[in-house]
């Protein structure tokens, strides 16, 4: 283990920028945001990101590429090109977990090129929670946020900042800041996560259990008359699917500029209309159907398809977030009382 | 409050005045609330609420509710009540089907400002007079309710309500000096480059949710121009930053006149973008420009922006104004 005084941490962020881009998150008027770091930058203490980390490998919209018309040729730019090597320095335990379910979908044959040229190019810095709120249920899908997952795992205890690098990638981001760094012991880490783990005790959502829910539940959760009541009063809104951190939905359009078209892609939301709409029209005509889609994705056909891992992260966004307060753990606990 | 509310709803019930009630639902941490419908005593009694966090505006739910079958009680706070005139006047609502309780509202709070101040690990919320108390899994805090209030209470325009059948709680005045147009007319007092620099940095902030639209009691088309996929705009996510200010003031402009200023579009806005300033500003013009006018304040007649007199301005107005 590594350790820096957070009071050099300006210092670490100036190296590290020297080959790569840093982003972290700061804190702006309306909540903590992922920023791209520049001297005077301060890295925030907020539990998490309004928005998700997700943006940095599937953004909300990517040009994928562009067609210029001049004359007879018609000139294809590709957007792959302009990634830069990036570290994203402060993500949370559920959001690096996140990652690992967006790999299961984008990752897999056919492989999406834009999402893995993204995912090649960054490095997770992961930072342990200390004081999670009463709207975070991580733990409920096995996930320890006392020892974040990523490239990287770091700890801020007692004006000290310690490192443990997890993978290869992680190893040689902590060579590149080697000079400012010095060994250590993990003692004050581990009584830190002690400490974190009595607090994760006694949050009001600690019981949320997944028992349920998985791949072999699905006629009996699909059909289950609840889904009315639970459905009521959305608004369809797209709000839990933008601020989610595993959704993975999205669009492809072509947007006319005149003498170019540029062809992007960006997020959908299955509360939407017009979500997969085909020639012969909509699959889900009721707001009823949209929202059971959501939520049967996350805790049905996600797990039937990816060895019973569930598509939820418990970060708690949507439970701040949704207009009505209507969200997966209200859900849950309808479906299994 | 709450009582008196619950009481009166199961006699409703009992009596066959209604066979549904629209209301508030607990949640899991106190300020977690949710719109629901509730169809007997019992559902009542085990999930009804009516407290500082109820701040929905029910007032849209009833354009579906009130074409369901049976009659429909509906509580609605003073400001909802407006809403509800306004979709009466724009034949939105089926009016017999719906019973309307009046509810006092002294102003409803806003959670995120809670957390706002640090407090995290929300297990409940209680009130008293003028003081939250919040439990929390660390330490119990106490807050000034006026400091937690959502923005459009801290400018209430009424406690008055517009519409009802009877009343619970004490009625309240129009308030004139609510203070509502401040922020509007210090925009209108900025450069054009400063309020452009102004509506960039919040618009930018748009991740095209459109929870503001859906919400909006006066957003209620059967389709919106923004759902059609052969409309050539870009409707789940802004294709360009034209298209990012296009949305907001295309939705501003199709509700002028209509607006009554709930604030419902701020409230579910989760990027937190100041919406009901571009209403406001609407408003605003229509007093200055067409006389003083209250949007749902009466549930028939004309209105300013849908009737022509000879003393309307002219469009020249815009260059008569000027700019800064």
């Amino acid at each position: 283990m590594y350790k820096i005084s957070v009071e050099k941490l300006d210092d670490l962020f100036k190296k590290a920028s020297e080959s790569r881009t840093i982003y972290l998150p700061v804190d702006k008027e309306n909540g903590a945001k992922f920023e791209k770091w520049s001297e005077g930058k301060k890295l925030s203490n907020a539990l998490n990101t309004v928005r998700s980390a997700k943006d940095f490998i599937f953004p909300q919209t990517e040009n994928l590429a562009d067609f210029r018309i001049s004359g007879k040729n018609i000139e294809v730019r590709d957007a792959h090109e302009e990634l830069e090597d990036f570290v994203i320095f402060g993500m949370r335990a559920c959001d690096a977990r996140s990652f690992e379910i967006l790999d299961k979908v984008f990752l897999a044959e056919p492989v999406d090129t834009y999402y893995k040229n993204r995912r090649e190019h960054g490095v997770l810095v992961t930072i342990a929670c200390t004081k999670p709120s009463e709207t975070c249920f991580c733990q409920t899908f096995g996930i320890d946020p006392t020892k974040p997952e990523g490239d990287v795992s770091a700890w801020i205890c007692d004006g000290e900042m310690y490192f443990e690098s997890n993978t290869e990638k992680g190893k040689t981001f902590i060579e590149s800041i080697s000079a400012l760094l010095e060994e250590s012991g993990s003692e004050a880490v581990e009584k830190q996560q002690s400490e974190t783990k009595e607090i994760l005790a006694k949050l009001p959502l600690k019981d949320v259990k997944t028992d349920a829910f998985g791949g072999d539940k699905l006629n009996e959760l699909f059909n289950s008359p609840k889904w009315a009541e639970l459905s009521e009063s959305c608004l369809g809104c797209g709000t839990c699917t933008f601020v989610c951190p595993t959704c993975q939905c999205y669009d492809i359009r072509d947007f006319d500029c005149g003498k170019e078209i540029k062809r992007f892609r960006c997020w959908d939301s299955c509360m939407y209309s017009d979500f997969t709409r085909m020639a012969h029209g909509n699959s889900r005509n009721s707001q009823l159907e949209r929202f059971r889609q959501r939520f049967m994705h996350k805790l049905v056909y996600f797990p039937a398809n990816n060895d019973g891992q569930f598509g939820c992260v418990g970060c708690g966004r949507c439970l701040s977030k949704c207009p009505i307060s209507m969200n997966i753990v209200k859900v849950m606990k309808t479906l299994e009382g | 409050m709450q009582s008196r509310m619950i009481e009166r709803a199961k006699q409703l019930l009992a009596d066959g005045t209604v066979n549904r009630v629209i209301g508030w639902k607990k949640g899991e941490f106190a300020y977690d609330i949710t719109p629901a419908v509730f169809e007997s005593a019992e559902e009542i009694d085990k999930d009804f609420v009516y407290d500082d966090f109820c701040g929905h505006n029910l007032s849209k739910y009833l354009i579906k509710e009130s074409r369901k079958e049976g009659k429909l009680l509906a509580f609605l706070k003073p400001c909802d009540t407006y809403s509800f005139n306004q979709l009466i006047k724009e034949h939105r609502i089926i009016r017999e089907n719906v019973y309307i309780i009046g509810i006092a509202c002294d102003g409803k709070a806003d959670a995120e400002k809670i957390k706002a101040k640090g407090i995290s690990g929300i297990t409940g919320i209680s009130s008293d007079d003028d003081t939250f108390t919040v439990k929390t899994i660390y330490d119990d805090e106490k807050i000034s309710k006026s400091e937690v209030l959502e923005e459009r209470c801290t400018v209430c325009k009424s406690r008055k309500h517009a519409v009802y059948d009877e009343l619970i709680g004490d009625e309240g005045e129009v308030n004139e000096n609510s203070g509502r147009f401040d922020m509007v007319t210090k925009l209108e007092n900025m450069t054009a480059d400063e309020r452009y620099t102004f509506w960039r940095n919040e618009l930018s902030k748009c991740i095209r949710c459109n929870a503001c639209r859906n919400v909006c009691p006066a957003c209620s088309c059967e389709n919106c121009v923004f759902d059609n996929p052969n409309s050539g705009i870009a409707q789940k996510s802004a294709a360009t930053s034209f298209e990012e200010n296009m949305f907001h003031i295309i939705r501003a402009f199709h509700v002028a006149g209509r607006c009554t200023d709930c604030g419902e579009c701020s409230r579910v806005c989760p990027q937190n973008i100041p919406l009901h300033l571009l209403n406001r500003k609407f408003i605003k013009d229509i007093n200055e420009l067409y006389g003083e006018y209250q949007a749902g304040v009466e549930d028939e007649g004309r209105t300013p922006l849908t009737s022509y007199t000879k003393d309307d301005c002219e469009p020249s107005i815009v260059n008569e104004r000027g700019c800064k």
